[in-house]
């Protein structure tokens, strides 16, 4: 299968095999005009299958926020048609509306105009609270 | 400008000042009759909260300040679907600082956000109580000198209790401190405060279900109230809630210098006969609540 390189924009990959449509989605993606290639399934020799996502503009979104909903996935900016970055998102400090708080308690069931913030609070095990109520966020796989 | 939502939004130095001021409020109270003249507190309490609001207007009137708010939410505009930002908003305009009690948790955190004066959580659902660990810090203080090196007890409903969460969660900052757990298998103190708090910071505690045989060891016993909802069945909840009230006999083997803590209201976990021990505090523990909310009041004004 062919798909047109990029001459400037960002190239998603090692997604994990199935999940490009939710990384879509967060990125809301559906709202541009661009180019967007959704590539399923490829051969790929570490992850066995993989996804990958090109796009073919550059996106004013902190890509960061991807490393909560995918960590090994790799970023790719391309410009002028070459790579002038690779690199994994970091665990971003805060995320903002990816996840919502499920406490029936938390004070965001009953105000419905308030943004579902959580907080990492544990690196290492990829712990999220609800700046709130401090529940913990139900993890992404 | 300062709110106090959490009690770890205070560092050690913080509290230690606030209840230095505590003690001198309670040495010179004429010194502080005077100090928020001209301020004024509202109470939002958009759940009733009665030993809490008066504690707080209490703590105001004495520095010589004014109240106003409200003590339910069907008599705010709650009732008439306003969010907390709009709400904190508008009494940002008629008052200094605000105290709020919400159901919900994280209510006093949203309204922190939006409030250009300084907001107190004064109780936030099951999530935190801050002014409650104050008083439980200024209580230990006044009766044992210091806050360190004690073995301290919490009995009862450890795994709902907010206020041993929050205290056990100050006092993990200070040295010495040895926490002995006693409840029945299905309040224990929740894996990720043993975690989070006493495993990550390496504070020595155990667990057990019998109250009488750790007695000895304790020189603070906080006690807390066993509730029949949390239980599966009544007969259950009979067998376990005998087992932890306390009684004269029971602190028969207890040290001559314990001090017996515990943030009420009580329903039968301390027999009434032991309100006349010296060692029951809990009624001081409610005065110095007062204190340490007059004190609070003044750091978050900034009047001293």
């Amino acid at each position: 299968m062919n798909i047109d390189s990029l001459h400037n924009g960002i190239v998603i990959d090692h997604i994990k095999a199935g999940r490009s449509m939710e990384i879509y989605k967060f990125l809301n993606l559906d709202e541009l005009d661009c180019s967007i290639a959704i590539i399923k399934n490829v051969p790929s020799s570490k992850m066995g299958k993989k996804d990958i996502i090109k796009i073919d503009a550059v996106l004013d979104v902190d890509l960061n926020a991807l490393g909560y909903i995918d960590s090994g996935i790799t970023i790719n900016l391309i410009e002028d048609g070459k790579r002038v970055k690779k690199y994994h998102p970091e665990l971003p400090e805060y995320i903002s509306n990816i996840v919502k708080c499920k406490n029936p308690r938390c004070i965001t069931t009953i105000e419905q105009e308030l943004p579902h913030v959580f907080k990492l609070t544990d690196r290492e095990n990829k712990i999220y609270r609800c700046i709130y109520c401090e529940s913990k966020a139900e993890l992404s796989q | 400008m300062r709110h106090l939502i959490d009690i770890l939004d205070l560092s050690v130095e913080e509290i230690n000042e606030i209840l230095a001021t505590a003690e001198d409020i309670i040495a010179n109270p004429a010194k502080y009759a005077h100090s928020c003249a001209g301020k004024q507190l509202a109470t939002l309490f958009y759940e009733p909260s009665t030993r809490t609001r008066l504690s707080f207007e209490s703590a105001m009137l004495s520095l010589g300040g004014e109240v106003l708010g409200f003590s339910e939410a069907s008599s705010s505009s709650a009732s008439k679907g306003e969010s907390v930002a709009d709400t904190i908003r508008v009494i940002s305009c008629y008052a200094d600082i605000v105290a709020m009690r919400h159901p919900k948790e994280g209510a006093p955190m949203v309204a922190s956000m939006y409030s250009t004066i300084p907001v107190i959580n004064a109780g936030d659902g099951g999530h935190n109580h801050p002014t409650q660990t104050l008083t439980d810090l200024l209580t230990i203080k006044r009766e044992k000198g210091r806050l360190k090196d004690f073995t301290i007890g919490f009995c009862g409903d450890l795994k709902f209790g907010r206020t041993v969460h929050s205290l056990i969660e100050a006092l993990s900052r200070y040295e010495g401190i040895n926490i002995v757990l006693i409840s029945p298998e299905e309040l224990k103190l929740p894996s990720y405060v043993k975690k989070e708090i006493l495993k990550a910071k390496n504070i020595p505690y155990t667990q057990t279900t019998d109250l009488l045989e750790v007695m000895p060891q304790l020189d603070i016993l906080y006690m807390t109230r066993v509730q029949k909802e949390r239980f599966f069945s009544e007969e259950e909840y009979l067998r376990l809630r005998d087992s932890y009230i306390l009684t004269v006999e029971k602190l028969e083997t207890a040290k001559k210098d314990l001090t017996i803590m515990h943030p009420l209201p009580r329903v039968n976990e301390i027999s009434v006969a032991v309100d006349n021990d010296p060692r029951a505090c809990y009624f001081k523990q409610v005065q110095n609540g007062k204190y340490a909310r007059m004190a609070l009041i003044l750091k978050l004004l900034e009047v001293l």
